[in-house]
């Protein structure tokens, strides 16, 4: 579990909230490959593009049609938030799969702060553009009016429900992969089992990198739902 | 962690995921990434990816048009060509029957007037003929005139001129 | 000798929380095999569900992620 722990970069014990650690370094990296891909992969604005300069169209494209199609239209002003949230998450999963660098993700500060992100943005936004009218997202018109108290108590929890599944889908996602390719790699130390393991470990590191792109997109999708739901509460 | 499963030292069982004294350091570091990423995109990345795009999509849209007017511009091409190409075949034509008309013209003067000159030159062979046959007519009296005389002067008869030319004139005539 | 029976008590729950996850396993499984099962009946259809899909798998995925918070939970927290 010690590849979890932060730890300063500059030696010391004491972590204050400004001390540069492991976090930093490894924010910095995402950050600094993201730029690389979109500021500097797209510095020729070529009508026809170069292969970086494709990628980064591509995931332009892929993010902008979900918020168009699962959000709605009026969706898209959100666009650089989402797309913000979800190159981080992309680039920090794919990141932590460098062996011995530090997984941000597999932080529940991290998570939960994106999730508390996507939650209030979602409470503000929609009590802004619909007031008191937001609440009918409790309040399913569809089903029998008996059933309609019970079921906006069930819809009630489950909103609050959302960070928290929001939050430990992705932290636990990639923290008990990142645990299992611990476990494979402690194996190796059985001479007679270090095949098996080395084989292991290559096949959870394949499933791994399978879990960062799904986990990324899975984030990005629900954070396009829920703000489906601020914009257009009535289903 | 009121009760550590082993009793040990917090570092090393706990879940440093639950270890709430490194959360204001990450918090502060990932809104500070958040928003630096936030600002590179919404600042550079995206508009300039938006106006690729856009522009791609103009470029693409343009060509299109450009396409549909080139080939609008074949089409007129092409009926301009077969035009001038009826055109061209009906000069031809026109060409082709004035020139036959023409021949045909000069083949019928021609014709016209290698027969007027036939007609001529027989007329004039005929004229000569009936000349020559005038002359040898005339002659044949001479001849028939200047034997009779021979032949009466030959027999010991004396006529006189006058009369062996009335009698040949006569017998020859007759 | 009170602690040990009180951690066995937390790896117990911890372990039988984490039967969750299998309980989650079989849900995400049944929602990707209907949506196979309805793709191969309407390929055509099955494109423009991929969406759909990962959210029935998010949600079904959600539980299982309680009962691993609760084995977390029990391991570490409590």
């Amino acid at each position: 579990m010690d590849q979890f722990v932060p730890a300063p970069l500059f030696g010391g014990d004491v972590i204050h909230w400004w001390t540069p650690t492991n976090v930093t370094l490894w924010m910095a990296i995402a950050v600094l490959s993201i730029a690389a891909l979109f500021v500097l992969g797209t510095r020729g604005r070529a009508v026809v593009p170069t292969r970086t300069q494709s990628v980064a169209e591509l995931m332009y494209g892929f993010i902008y049609k979900m918020v168009e199609d699962v959000a709605g239209k009026d969706a898209v002003k959100f666009f650089p938030y989402i797309f913000t949230l979800f190159l981080f998450i992309l680039f920090a999963n794919f990141l932590a799969l460098i062996p011995m660098s530090f997984s941000t993700t597999s932080h529940l500060a991290v998570t939960g702060v994106m999730a508390l992100a996507v939650f209030l943005t979602v409470i503000i936004v929609g009590f802004v553009k619909h007031g008191v009218g937001f609440l009918k997202l409790f309040w399913l018109t569809s089903a029998p009016p008996v059933m309609r108290p019970v079921l906006a108590v069930l819809e009630f929890i489950l909103f609050f429900a959302r960070p928290v599944s929001h939050s430990v889908r992705l932290f636990g996602a990639i923290m008990a992969g990142h645990a299992v390719v611990k476990v494979f790699a402690g194996f190796a130390q059985i001479t007679a089992a270090a095949p098996l393991a080395i084989v292991g470990v290559t096949a959870i590191y394949g499933l791994e990198m399978l879990v960062a792109g799904i986990q990324a997109y899975v984030f990005t999708i629900l954070t396009c739902v829920y703000l489906k739901d601020a914009l257009h509460p009535h289903h | 962690m009121a009760t550590e499963p082993t009793g040990g030292e917090e570092a090393a069982t706990g879940l440093p995921q639950l270890d709430f004294s490194t959360f204001p350091n990450q918090i502060f570091w990932l809104l500070v990434t958040l928003v630096v990423i936030y600002l590179i995109l919404d600042r550079i990345a995206l508009p300039r990816i938006a106006s690729v795009l856009a522009e791609r999509q103009g470029t693409i849209t343009n060509d299109i048009a450009a396409a549909e007017e080139l080939k609008m511009k074949a089409a007129e091409a092409e009926k301009a060509y077969e035009k001038a190409l009826a055109d061209a075949r009906a000069e031809a034509q026109e060409i082709a029957a004035k020139a036959r008309a023409e021949i045909q013209e000069d083949l019928d003067a021609a014709i016209a007037k290698a027969d007027a000159e036939i007609a001529a030159r027989s007329a004039e062979s005929e004229k000569k003929i009936a000349e020559i046959r005038e002359g040898a007519d005339a002659a044949v009296v001479e001849v028939a005139k200047d034997t009779a005389a021979a032949l009466v002067a030959a027999l010991g008869g004396t006529g006189s001129a006058a009369a062996i030319e009335s009698a040949v004139e006569r017998k020859t005539k007759g | 000798m009170e602690g040990d029976i009180a951690a066995m008590g937390q790896f117990i729950g911890a372990g039988l929380a984490a039967i969750g996850s299998g309980a989650a396993a079989i849900g995400v499984g049944h929602v990707a095999g209907n949506f196979l099962a309805g793709a191969l009946r309407n390929p055509s259809a099955a494109g423009g569900q991929t969406a759909t899909l990962f959210i029935g798998i998010a949600f079904a995925e959600a539980l299982g992620i309680f009962a691993f918070l609760v084995a977390l939970l029990l391991m570490f927290a409590v």
